[in-house]
Order: C-alpha cells, then sequence, then structure tokens
C-alpha cells in the first residue's frame, strides 16, 4: 500500500481525469447533456451532483459497519434521494430561476449510476477519508466535464459564456448547439479526443516497449 | 389543456424522451447492440412505465397532497418494486422469455426514463387517463430509440469502422444525427 | 485493502434487516420535512413575487392584485384552491378600482407547450398584455415570441372581439389582428390560439363590466411599488 498522502491524493486525482466519471467511465449520461445548453446550468448541477456525491459518501462510508448487505442497495438510494429532496428545495429556495432550468433533472440525480455506483464500489468498503477524497474527486471530474461540455455548447450556440456576449453581432450562432443534437455531437466529438489520446498512448507505449526489447 | 393525440405524438415523436430529453441514455448507449434485446428491453420499460405512471397518479391524487416532499422517495419505491414484481411475474409465466432477458430488468430499475416519466406526468397535472396515454408513447418513443440505434449498429458491423471512432463515440453521433431527424416532427400538431 | 464490512456467519436477521430500513428511513423523513419547513417561506414568497410581477406586467397600472376563482356559478376571491378549479386574476390600481383580469393559459406550441398570461380588461373587450411563463421553442426562431419587443408589444391595446387573427407580419389593418414573427409563424399562431380558446372558456364566467369581484374580500397582494 502506498504512503498515506500518496494515497489520498490518487483518490481523488483519479476521478478528475484518469478515472473520469463522464468520459472515461461513460456514466452520469442523462443529465450530462439534457442541462449543459448553457455554462451555468451546467455548473449549477455539477455542484448540486457534487453535494449530493460527497454527502451520500461520507454517510455511506461512516455506516458502512452497520449496514448489512442484503439491504445496503435500498439504503444508499434512500440516502442518495434524501440529499437530492434537500438539494431540490435548497436551490428552489435560493435560485429559483436556476431551479425552473435545470427542472425535473435535479430529482434524477437520484438516477444517476454514477452516485450509485460510488456508493457500491467504494464508499461501502472504505474509511470515510478516502470515500470522502473519491467523492469529491470524481464529483470534480463531473463537474469538470459538465462545465467543458456546457461552455463549448453555449459558445457555439448561442455566441456567449454565462450569459455575456462573445462575438459581435455579426456572428451567426450555431444553434443546433445548444438543441438535443447537438449535446449528443459535442460529447460523441469529445469522446473522440479521449479516443485519439487513448490510442496515441497506447502507440507510445507499444513503441517503447518494442525499443527496449529491441534494445 | 393537453388532448390526447398531442400527449400521446408528442412524448412519441416530438418529444422523445431519448432523442429529445435525454432520458434513458445508459441501456440506450449500452444495450443497443442487439436489435432483438432492444426490442425486448423496451417493451418491458414500457410496460413499467404504465405502470409507473397509473401508481405516480394514485399516490399524487391521494398520498402526496399532503407530504409533497416524500415525493421522489415514494417513486422510486414503487419503480423498485414494479420492477421486482415484473421479474417475478416473467420468471413463473415463462421462463426462456426469463432467461432472454436476464440481466436487463434490474437494469430498468436506474433507467432514469422512468423516474422521468413520474416527474414529467406530476409537472404538468396529467390526470389517470392522461398519464397512461403519456406513458405510453413514452415507452413506445423509448423502445423506438432503441430499436433505430440497434438497427443502425448492426448495420454498422458489416463495414470498416475506424478504430477512433469506435464505440460510444460513434453511438453518439449516431445518436445526434438521429436526434436531428427527429427535429423535423416539431409542428406536427399545429393548426397553421 | 482495508474492507469495512464484514461478514456474519450466519446472517443478520430479518428484524435487523427491517431496522436498518426503518432507521434510516426515519433519519431521511426528518431531514426532508425539515429542508421542506424551513424552505417554505421563501419558495411561496418567490411564487407569490414571481405571478405578481407577471401579473403586472399584463395589466399596466395596476399595483394590487387577488386571486379568483369560479365556483358555484360565480367569480369569487378566493386564497385556497380547491382540486381542478383554476384561477384567474384581478388587477387593481392603487385605489382599489378593478382594471383587469390576468389570465392564466396554456397550449401546445410547436416543439412543446408554451405556457402564458394574458391581461384583459372587459370594459373594451381589449387585450392588454402577454407574458410568455413557459415555453420550449427553438431558440433564436419560436422564442421570439417573449424575445420580439415588437410582437410582445402588439398584444397591448389588441381587440378581442370576435377573437384574435394572426396575420402574415405587415398586413395588420384591424382592431383584432396582430403581426406574426417572420420565421416563427407556428410559434406566434400557437400563441394566438392559445388566448383565444382559453378566452372562449373564460369569457362566459367573468361577471358582467362593472360587477367585478371588489378588492379586498381576501388578503390582497400588494408589492407597495408600482408595477
Amino acid at each position: 500500500m502506498k504512503k498515506q498522502d500518496n494515497r489520498s491524493y490518487d483518490e481523488f486525482i483519479k476521478g478528475i481525469w484518469r478515472d473520469n466519471p463522464v468520459f472515461v467511465q461513460v456514466l452520469g449520461m442523462c443529465p450530462m447533456l439534457a442541462v449543459t445548453n448553457s455554462a451555468i446550468n451546467a455548473i449549477a448541477m455539477g455542484m448540486a451532483t457534487f453535494f449530493v456525491l460527497v454527502g451520500s459518501s461520507f454517510l455511506v462510508s461512516s455506516f458502512r459497519d452497520w449496514i448489512p448487505k442484503q439491504v445496503r442497495i435500498s439504503c444508499f438510494i434512500i440516502i442518495i434521494a434524501t440529499f437530492v429532496t434537500v438539494a431540490d428545495y435548497t436551490l428552489l429556495a435560493l435560485v429559483p430561476k436556476v431551479h425552473k432550468e435545470l427542472g425535473a433533472f435535479i430529482p434524477l440525480i437520484v438516477a444517476n449510476c454514477m452516485i450509485l455506483g460510488r456508493q457500491e464500489a467504494f464508499s461501502s468498503r472504505y474509511p470515510v477519508r478516502l470515500a470522502v477524497l473519491d467523492a469529491v474527486g470524481m464529483a470534480g471530474g463531473f463537474l469538470l466535464a459538465l462545465f467543458s461540455l456546457g461552455a463549448i455548447r453555449e459558445i457555439l450556440g448561442d455566441g456567449a459564456l454565462f450569459g455575456m456576449k462573445l462575438f459581435g453581432d455579426n456572428f451567426e450562432p450555431w444553434v443546433i448547439m445548444i438543441l438535443p443534437p447537438g449535446g449528443f455531437l459535442t460529447l460523441g466529438v469529445i469522446l473522440l479526443f479521449f479516443n485519439w489520446f487513448k490510442l496515441k498512448k497506447d502507440e507510445f507505449l507499444a513503441d517503447v516497449a518494442e525499443a527496449e526489447r529491441g534494445g | 389543456m393537453d388532448n390526447l393525440p398531442w400527449i400521446f405524438i408528442s412524448a412519441l415523436l416530438v418529444n422523445n424522451f431519448v432523442l429529445t430529453y435525454f432520458l434513458g441514455l445508459c441501456p440506450f448507449l449500452g444495450v443497443s447492440n442487439s436489435l432483438e434485446t432492444s426490442a425486448r428491453l423496451g417493451l418491458a420499460t414500457t410496460f413499467v412505465m404504465v405502470v409507473t405512471a397509473l401508481c405516480a397518479w394514485v399516490l399524487n391524487t391521494y398520498v402526496l397532497i399532503h407530504a409533497p416532499y416524500l415525493r421522489l422517495i415514494c417513486f422510486i419505491v414503487v419503480i423498485a418494486s414494479t420492477v421486482q414484481f415484473i421479474e417475478m411475474l416473467i420468471k413463473k409465466l415463462s421462463p426462456a422469455l426469463f432467461r432472454a432477458m436476464g440481466i436487463f430488468l434490474p437494469l430498468i430499475t436506474t433507467n432514469c426514463a422512468i423516474l422521468g416519466l413520474a416527474i414529467f406526468a406530476t409537472n404538468r397535472g396529467y390526470g389517470f387517463v392522461e398519464g397512461i396515454v403519456y406513458a405510453l408513447g413514452a415507452g413506445i418513443g423509448f423502445t423506438l430509440a432503441l430499436v433505430l440505434l440497434a438497427g443502425l449498429r448492426e448495420e454498422s458491423e458489416l463495414s470498416d469502422i475506424p478504430k477512433l471512432i469506435k464505440g460510444t463515440a460513434m453511438n453518439l453521433i449516431i445518436a445526434g444525427i438521429l436526434s436531428m431527424a427527429f427535429m423535423g416532427f416539431a409542428g406536427l400538431f399545429s393548426s397553421a | 485493502m482495508t474492507s469495512g464490512s464484514h461478514m456474519e456467519t450466519a446472517g443478520p436477521g430479518s428484524l435487523r434487516l427491517v431496522l436498518t430500513l426503518a432507521i434510516a428511513g426515519l433519519i431521511s423523513g426528518i431531514a426532508i420535512i425539515g429542508i421542506y419547513e424551513s424552505t417554505l417561506p421563501t419558495i411561496t414568497a418567490n411564487k407569490a413575487r414571481e405571478l405578481r410581477e407577471a401579473v403586472f406586467k399584463v395589466l399596466p397600472g395596476v399595483s394590487q392584485m387577488q386571486q379568483l376563482v369560479f365556483r358555484d356559478g360565480e367569480l369569487v376571491a378566493a386564497e385556497e384552491l380547491a382540486k381542478d378549479e383554476q384561477a384567474v386574476y384581478g388587477g387593481y390600481d392603487p385605489k382599489g378600482n378593478f382594471v383587469g383580469y390576468a389570465i392564466p393559459a396554456a397550449g401546445p406550441g410547436f416543439q412543446d407547450t408554451i405556457g402564458l398570461l394574458y391581461g384583459f380588461t372587459p370594459k373594451d373587450k381589449l387585450v392588454l398584455g402577454m407574458e410568455v411563463l413557459e415555453s420550449r421553442e427553438t431558440p433564436g426562431l419560436g422564442d421570439k415570441i417573449y424575445k420580439d419587443a415588437e410582437f410582445v408589444g402588439g398584444f397591448s391595446a389588441l381587440s378581442i372581439e370576435p377573437e384574435i387573427v394572426a396575420v402574415k407580419k405587415g398586413t395588420k389593418a384591424r382592431p383584432n389582428e396582430i403581426d406574426t414573427i417572420t420565421g416563427a409563424t407556428i410559434s406566434s399562431k400557437a400563441v394566438v390560439r392559445i388566448i383565444n380558446e382559453t378566452h372562449n372558456e373564460w369569457s362566459v364566467r367573468l361577471p358582467q363590466p362593472g360587477a367585478e369581484p371588489p378588492l379586498g374580500e381576501t388578503e390582497p397582494v400588494d408589492t407597495g411599488e408600482g408595477p
């Protein structure tokens, strides 16, 4: 086992890039595409999911010794649903306009397979500190993914970022980007880049291995 | 306010649950490599949707008026129970079908399309009949999208696809084009 | 690898399972009820404010409003709505004189349902304003129904006798006609159709001009400031 510091850092950073829940694990798709038609919506959803994931992981990990295996999924769902309901009402009270934009997708955070998956795969088996770090990393990666998608779609589809116009009046926005097809296409293209990156990396590693064998 | 044909066609085509609302993407991308499996999963999902819509209406009308904040938890419990019940039912009635469907049934539980259906129907204040019609439209629309993608994927298996695009990236781009095609259904019901 | 959960050889009894779920449910219930109660005042206030703003937009000159429902054959002021009852809003000027009704309406648009509020004065049978509350129309095209100031402006002093007619842009000739938006004809016509249909429903329920429910039977919603 690595030293505690390295371990913590690793648990945290893996969610951001190496095991990014959206781009690598391809989880949490539904909210990904639906609320990323603008950067601010994407961030709001990312924060809500962050709250739910970290909170749930904290509780699940804290009580992991007490939850019998047979009912664990039900318990996870109860915990997650509670956090989601709290987030829902909090958003409705504090930022009603954002809540209206996100609409039904806030309650749908409950069905985000990423959150349930983390509880099952990680939080229920590891101590609180590691579980929370993992959650923060995953949620952070999710937030980054959401934001990049939202920013791209808003810039191309509306000519703005966070509502501020970036280009002049002559810019003809690519409206399809903020419509549903734009969501699919943008994510598809981003995954394409990830694939390309991975292919290049595999090629590089293969070259290195061959060089070592030959040399 | 909304009339039944509009509710049905809107859920089926104009505002397709998968291609417009982005619900049910996990099975859409994960399971659509076989036409037959997709069709079966779609039909099972449609059935669960109708039952869920019914239960949601009952809950909304009689229980949740007094405790709206319990809505989410109640819906989840209903969906999980329905799926469990259907699993047992299929196992008893047709073991062959059960074997064929296997792991897909529990997957329906986390399908956001079903929870989304319940929430949308609640937000729009759909009554008993409207809820069922909406569920039918949504379920069949879901099946339609799944079957379309599955068909396209099966076809593309025979083609020579660059390694770069293979996999989820390609499926998403195909889905994007499908979504664009479905946009053409907008305006189907307006009296011009 | 540390593993937190340990397997008891016999497995936990049913009582333990039920107890765990019950406790989880209880804690969850308390947390949810807690957040609900603590956010309820803010949420209700937000909703009321949004409604107020919309009503003041469609009924110029109004600074007070109250909710009206059609009950037992007449229009009365009411604070609570029974199931399936729909409400309209009466707008009153600072002196308490009746100005007009703000009537909510909804129906299918081009993409999805359009929800709107329109102001109506029965004295001259005129629509005074229109505010889109909900729309999923195409951005850049259909969404002009609330972004195009000219279109929205066309609803002030628009006659509803016998009904509003949507005409090609630039050809408005009569007081009950309104220009559609170029490139968004279907959405524009949907707005007109929605108002016409809703008005057919409500016009038979509205009392004669001059016989409107006076302000003050329920708690009037007063901003203090004007529209």
